[in-house]
């Protein structure tokens, strides 16, 4: 049994993730490379932002203030943001998108499949709902690196370049923290020990069929599970905030 | 770029028994691609449980010119239809 705080915490960092992610996919709306892309990319938002709401309601139930979820995603100022810094990084191209998805997707992958098997029911239950989704996102994303990566010449620099400078965010969503250890001793959260292994695996299988490099400099940022981010965030959540936070409890 | 992606005409199952229909049409550079987006762009809804996809390309249509020699003398056929019978309320789908 988790400690109640812990586990409210732990929700908003799998909350986190999927609505930041999500909001990072919806700036792809309209402006997809081609129209089959466009609506591939916004898939992809929605599934993530229905697994958001899924952690955030019961993050609210947990947290027992009465809040629902639309509250905890738009009155929290991005100290209180437990997403890692992956997610946040800006869409720039397709190549960066393609690769920032890849690397979370990956990860979410892993994630997800130990999550099934939680001692929490709830938990088990949101993980078993969303890794059909992820299943399908981890397929699309490994299926554009090898594409992009090993296709012209052009192609593979630009996505040579988006793995050059995402790679440094691979690293801390495996990176166990205090609180990842904590959840996973009670077995509701899971053992990042042994996930790592098998994500680098798979960001190493995807990249060799891709014919990409991983940067020989593999010191990896992190920050963002402790609320520490990059300068991205606060314009990400202006951007999502905004409207609540001018007008609280505005409905439509 | 979308000028370079041939054109592929897409089939959906929309549930186990029934004949794959035509839905519409979609650019990808293959045909795994092509799988992937029609189930993006019209897969969204629950709309299906089995997708063909196949390159518009090696479609070949009967000419509109010849549609008076092809189809015309059918229709003043109607023994051709079985309509001369009472069916049984039992039997659906005629």
């Amino acid at each position: 049994m988790a400690n109640q705080q812990d586990l409210y915490q732990y929700l908003l960092r799998l909350g986190d993730n999927a609505l930041i992610l999500g909001q990072r996919l919806g700036e792809w709306c309209g402006h997809g490379p081609v129209l089959e892309q466009d609506i591939a990319l916004t898939n992809i938002a929605l599934d993530l932002i229905g697994q958001t709401r899924s952690w955030y309601q019961y993050a609210a139930e947990v947290e027992g203030k009465g809040r629902n979820e639309d509250e905890i995603a738009h009155f929290r100022d991005a100290i209180d943001f437990y997403n890692v810094l992956l997610v946040e990084q800006p869409n720039e191209d397709w190549a960066y998108t393609i690769t920032r998805q890849f690397l979370f997707d990956a990860f979410n992958y892993y994630l997800h499949l130990e999550l099934c098997d939680s001692k929490d029911a709830q938990v088990a239950a949101i993980a078993n709902k969303s890794i059909k989704e992820i299943t399908y996102h981890l397929k699309y994303s490994s299926e554009w690196m090898i594409r992009l990566g090993d296709g012209t010449e052009e192609s593979h620099g630009k996505m040579q370049q988006a793995v050059d400078d995402l790679y440094m965010y691979a690293g801390e969503m495996t990176e166990p923290d205090e609180l990842d250890q904590r959840m996973a001793a009670t077995g509701v959260g899971a053992d990042l020990q042994a996930i790592r292994p098998k994500y680098f695996e798979k960001v190493n299988e995807i990249m060799d069929r891709a014919t990409l490099t991983l940067p020989e400099n593999q010191y990896f940022q992190q920050g963002g599970k402790k609320g520490r981010h990059t300068e991205y965030l606060g314009f990400i959540l202006a951007d999502l905030q905004f409207m609540q936070r001018t007008y609280p409890g505005l409905e439509w | 770029m979308n000028a370079n992606w041939p054109l592929w005409e897409i089939f959906i199952r929309s549930k186990s028994g029934l004949n794959h229909k035509h839905v519409g049409s979609l650019h990808a550079s293959d045909a795994e691609m092509a799988i992937e987006n029609a189930r993006d762009v019209y897969c969204r809804r629950n709309e299906g449980v089995s997708i063909w996809v196949v390159e518009s390309k090696n479609i070949t249509a009967s000419d509109p010119d010849d549609s008076d020699p092809f189809f015309e003398p059918a229709k003043d056929k109607v023994y051709r239809h079985p309509t001369f019978y009472d069916l049984p309320d039992e039997v659906k789908h005629m």
